[in-house]
């Protein structure tokens, strides 16, 4: 394994240690412990506080912020459901967000496939053109883009925010998995064709189960992606009654109803964040090595 | 091979062709269109586009709240990835090699793992949704930071975080890196388990103490992972839309301490219709995350000695 560094390690002709290594104290190794329990405290009492809060009544959570609920109030959690639409939000946000990584996927998979496994001309050309959207802001697309899905009749409908969602997860998609089909091996490939398998055919029924791996990391980076989308819908979906999650919460916590509602506002973080800690919990391995492989290709 | 030959132009424009289609609608019509637009005085009307030249870019340089924005990113372009990075790193070294097992000193800590799931959390929630939730932390009366504080008896303390204009921002920032330590410090920590133990034990024998191996060895180990943190960090520092946005008074206040560009462009488009004005700070803050990029990826360029 070859490994850089900015300056080689001394040689080890260098002075001797003195006596038995310097080994530090319990105190350093108490401080490490400290330090890193510190930091799991600063990241969990907060959440913990909210679900917590949720389960509480308006009262409770004024008087006694640090005790458990005397009695949980699960009414908090219905009525944020229904009253305050999260469940509206909630199953808006899963249609788009499920459409939207299938196109995405399929797309997606389809064209990384198409620029890492076939050479003819222009090939470069697009890759980059692919590519380059991951460089951009969306900030600099945002007011034509508007315009665009505008006269495209499809302001404030499921498939105006799927095709939107999908156009923009499609650069880093592709990047990913371009990468991941050159690495397949062709062998198989070629026995496919062989046998009468046409071009499709050898991509869906030989390439993509092979790029699972690849797959599974991407598709779980665009969940995420997808799910948390904020700017977009906030642009492009102004009709109350399609808001997706994290809109909809942000728009409920600034109206005026709802201010005093600590309770119910609550609630609906909790029911935002439930599923995400429940598939965390669930694939937590998966989800950490799939977002660092993401972020490091 | 004529049977890989047949049908292959037929299958190829299959498969690029939807996508690229609508990757060519969403994305890059409204990029070109951008550059056009920032040139204009549009306001939404159709027909009504009369080409005005640079005066756009003129009237952001005179723009106070603009500039406000412009300052506040280019603090938390400093802030938020150095301190993310400083953390992450810490966290990840303390995790890998603050535990003590046997005679050597580089040994994970106990409960390594846990750690890492715990800390990683925040990374998975929208920030929409932190944003919310730290708003009533920092809730004046109620929230958690002063509650506690007034429970430990430092109630002088106490503040209304996102109401002072010389807090505001640091409250902010603060949570950008509450949430994104995590990532960084599982990321940094999957870099460190590569690095091959001798190089680590030869830098123990000479008689290096823990915070010299961290800063002389292994950082420079991880240099491209550090670099590639700091562009990551640095396009979100430069955002930041989502969280101000929910968080702060106005939003962009008090006394526009909070402003960012995101937040300014957003308010001209969508409140006040002056598309024309909004394109054009789009492609100021295109010109920025450029430019940030091409200095990050530059300048954290080192002299690199290959080692075994």
């Amino acid at each position: 394994m070859t490994a850089l560094v900015d300056r080689p390690a001394r040689p080890a002709t260098g002075p001797p240690p003195s006596g038995p290594v310097a080994r530090p104290g319990r105190v350093t190794d108490r401080a490490a412990h400290l330090f890193l329990v510190g930091w799991a405290v600063l990241v969990t009492v907060p959440l913990l506080w909210a679900v917590l809060s949720s389960l509480k009544t308006d009262r409770e959570i004024l008087t006694s912020p640090w005790t458990l609920p005397a009695q949980p109030q699960f009414d908090n959690w219905s009525r944020a459901w229904t009253q305050a639409s999260i469940g509206t939000y909630f199953v808006n946000s899963a249609i788009v967000v499920g459409c939207a990584l299938v196109l995405t996927m399929l797309l997606g998979s389809l064209v990384a496939y198409a620029l890492a496994r076939y050479t003819f001309s222009g090939n470069r050309l697009l890759y980059y053109l692919f590519v380059a959207g991951i460089l951009f802001p969306v900030f600099l697309a945002l007011v034509p883009l508007f315009f665009v899905v505008k006269q495209l009749g499809l302001i404030g409908t499921y498939p105006g925010l799927i095709l939107v969602y999908s156009a923009y997860a499609l650069p880093f998609t592709v990047f990913f998995l371009h990468s991941f089909f050159r690495t397949l091996p062709t062998a198989i490939a070629e026995a496919a064709f062989l046998d009468g398998c046409s071009h499709a055919g050898v991509f869906f029924r030989v390439m993509l189960p092979l790029a699972r791996p690849g797959l599974v990391s991407i598709a779980i980076f665009n969940f995420l992606g997808l799910w948390n989308q904020y700017l977009l819908p906030l642009v492009l979906n102004p009709d109350p009654d399609r808001y997706v999650l994290a809109q909809g919460l942000a728009a409920l916590s600034v109206s005026q109803g709802y201010r005093s509602d600590w309770s119910g506002l609550f609630a609906g973080l909790t029911i935002a964040m439930l599923p995400v800690l429940a598939a965390y919990v669930l694939f937590q391995r998966q989800i950490r090595s799939g977002l660092t492989a993401g972020a490091v290709k | 091979m004529a049977a890989m030959r047949h049908g292959k132009y037929r299958f190829l424009a299959g498969a690029i062709l939807p996508g690229l289609l609508l990757y060519a609608v969403f994305v890059l019509s409204p990029y070109a269109q951008a550059f056009y637009l920032s040139l204009t005085d549009w306001t939404g009307v159709s027909g009504q586009v009369t080409f005005v030249g640079l005066e756009n870019y003129q009237r952001l340089l005179d723009d106070r709240s603009f500039l406000a924005a412009l300052r506040n990113n280019g603090l938390m372009l400093l802030v938020v990835p150095l301190a993310t990075i400083a953390l992450g790193l810490l966290l990840a070294a303390l995790v890998n090699f603050g535990g003590r097992r046997g005679s050597t000193m580089l040994a994970g800590i106990r409960g390594a793992e846990f750690y890492k799931i715990a800390y990683f959390f925040p990374q998975l929630l929208s920030l929409p949704i932190i944003a919310m939730l730290w708003q009533f932390v920092y809730h004046p009366n109620e929230g958690l930071l002063n509650g506690f504080l007034r429970a430990v008896g430092l109630d002088a303390l106490a503040r209304a975080w996102l109401g002072e204009p010389g807090l505001a921002l640091w409250a902010v920032m603060a949570v950008l890196v509450w949430s994104s330590v995590g990532f960084y410090m599982v990321l940094f920590s999957a870099a460190m388990e590569s690095i091959p133990r001798d190089v680590l034990e030869a830098a123990v024998l000479d008689g290096a103490g823990r915070l010299a191996t961290l800063r002389r060895v292994i950082v420079p180990l991880l240099w491209d992972n550090v670099q590639v943190a700091f562009v990551y960090l640095g396009v979100l520092a430069l955002d930041g839309f989502a969280i101000v946005q929910i968080m702060t008074v106005g939003p962009g206040g008090p006394d526009g301490a909070t402003e960012v560009i995101g937040l300014g462009l957003y308010r001209s488009a969508f409140t006040y219709g002056k598309f024309g004005y909004a394109a054009a700070m789009g492609v100021a803050l295109f010109f920025l995350t450029l430019a940030f990029a091409a200095i990050a990826l530059r300048a954290s360029r080192r002299e690199r000695v290959e080692l075994s």
